[in-house]
């Protein structure tokens, strides 16, 4: 038995779990990667970690300093464990309408919780700490959508962990937000087999489309456009929340209690599986269904709970 | 083909706020180029200069995005909804 130094030790080398029991297709097989096995809960303690050491090797992030990160949850919480442990203040720009059990994690580990218009999701918050950032040159701002210790992660982890646990993989599939799993384990797989297929799963716009002036409004996150993440992706989709909420419930048939989008990425997995007469799909679980209990995914009637969600972000 | 695009209320402005409008067309850039024919403000917008989709514009036939199908010649069927959206920062981060 290993006894480990350091709960942060803890991150990585998640595992890879067969659930094709759930395939559309017999001939397809499926495998879940089980990042809600790290310590803060999420695939986001690989980049927080990974991005925090990189600040502290380049002289950016010294003892006692402060950070500021926009984030809907699970960056944020990985950061929140890896500040205290390291002994950073935190500062993080949550938008309004997360799950409540986020925003205690985030309370859990001493981060202070700066809100933003949850009408303007993921985009509001990061326009908010940009400008907050600004304003603060005292704090560092790691953006994690620009930031290369994030897409690094999962090239030097998530690929690697993918490849060594099953090197038959032909599609990989993942969520798309910073787009940070995707360039750095796509690349990482494409580098070693240029046949994988990486297939971006979205979440619907939603609302928080409503709030832009015009079109320069957008955003695409700089590590998208710095990894080519056009020409890298080979197929992006998106699945609703009713899609979701129903494949999360089906992962439980294999005893997986997962969180929203790591049904969303299965729904995903399963429209490859129907498009291809024969592969092996790995599909990452950024989460499990702790922090989700409250949206009664599991045990309310559907359309309700598909409602709530939609209220929620949840991807 | 028959086709339903839907248009982000950030682009309303050009089609007297109509949030749906049927369009025509055998590709997703016939149905785009017949839309900035009826609604002359919308033409520029969506299409750039070097005749492919804007930066900021996502086009989705369905659910998928068409910039991973076959872009501007992607094959719409009757009945089919083609959705405008402009790009923003989403997802679990």
């Amino acid at each position: 038995m290993t006894a480990y130094e350091s709960v942060l030790d803890l991150i990585g080398h998640t595992p890879l779990v067969e659930v094709s029991q759930l395939s559309p297709n017999p001939h397809v097989r499926i495998y879940a990667k089980l990042e809600g096995q790290n310590p803060g809960g999420s695939v986001k303690d690989r980049v927080a970690l990974a991005m925090v050491e990189e600040a502290e090797k380049e002289g950016i992030l010294r003892p006692g300093a402060t950070l500021i990160e926009p984030s809907s949850g699970n960056t944020g919480i990985g950061l929140a464990m890896v500040a205290k442990v390291k002994g950073y203040g935190l500062k993080i720009v949550l938008p309004e309408n997360v799950s409540p059990e986020r925003r205690q994690l985030l309370e859990v580990w001493g981060a202070e919780i700066i809100p933003s218009p949850g009408n303007e999701g993921s985009n509001g918050a990061v326009r908010l700490a940009r400008r907050l950032a600004a304003e603060h040159p005292e704090w560092v701002f790691l953006y994690q959508y620009a930031n290369p210790a994030n897409p690094r992660a999962h090239y030097e982890g998530t690929g690697p962990e993918i490849w060594a646990d099953c090197p038959e993989v032909t599609h990989f599939v993942s969520g798309l937000g910073t787009s940070g799993t995707l360039m750095g384990v796509g690349r990482y797989l494409k580098e070693r087999n240029p046949l994988v297929q990486v297939w971006a799963i979205e979440p619907p716009t939603g609302e928080m489309v409503d709030g832009l002036r015009n079109l320069e409004d957008g955003y695409i996150p700089p590590i998208f456009t710095d990894n080519r993440g056009e020409d890298l992706l080979d197929r992006k989709t998106i699945v609703g929340p009713a899609e979701s909420v129903r494949w999360t419930r089906r992962l439980t048939e294999v005893g997986i209690f997962a969180g929203i989008s790591t049904g969303a990425a299965l729904a995903g997995a399963a429209k490859v599986a129907m498009s291809v007469e024969s592969g092996v799909v790995v599909f990452v679980a950024p989460d499990g269904g702790w922090k989700y209990l409250s949206t009664g995914a599991w045990t309310d009637d559907l359309e309700t709970v598909v409602e709530r969600a939609r209220q929620i972000i949840y991807f | 083909m028959a086709v339903q695009v839907r248009v982000p209320t950030v682009l309303r402005s050009a089609t007297a706020g109509q949030s749906t409008v049927d369009a025509e067309g055998a590709t997703v850039g016939e149905v785009l180029d017949q839309l900035g024919g009826r609604f002359p403000g919308l033409a520029g917008q969506l299409i750039g200069e070097d005749g492919e989709l804007h930066r900021f514009v996502n086009v989705y036939l369905n659910d998928d995005d068409v910039r991973y199908l076959e872009k501007l010649a992607t094959k719409v069927g009757d009945g089919d909804i083609v959705s405008i959206l402009p790009a923003v920062a989403g997802g679990a981060v």
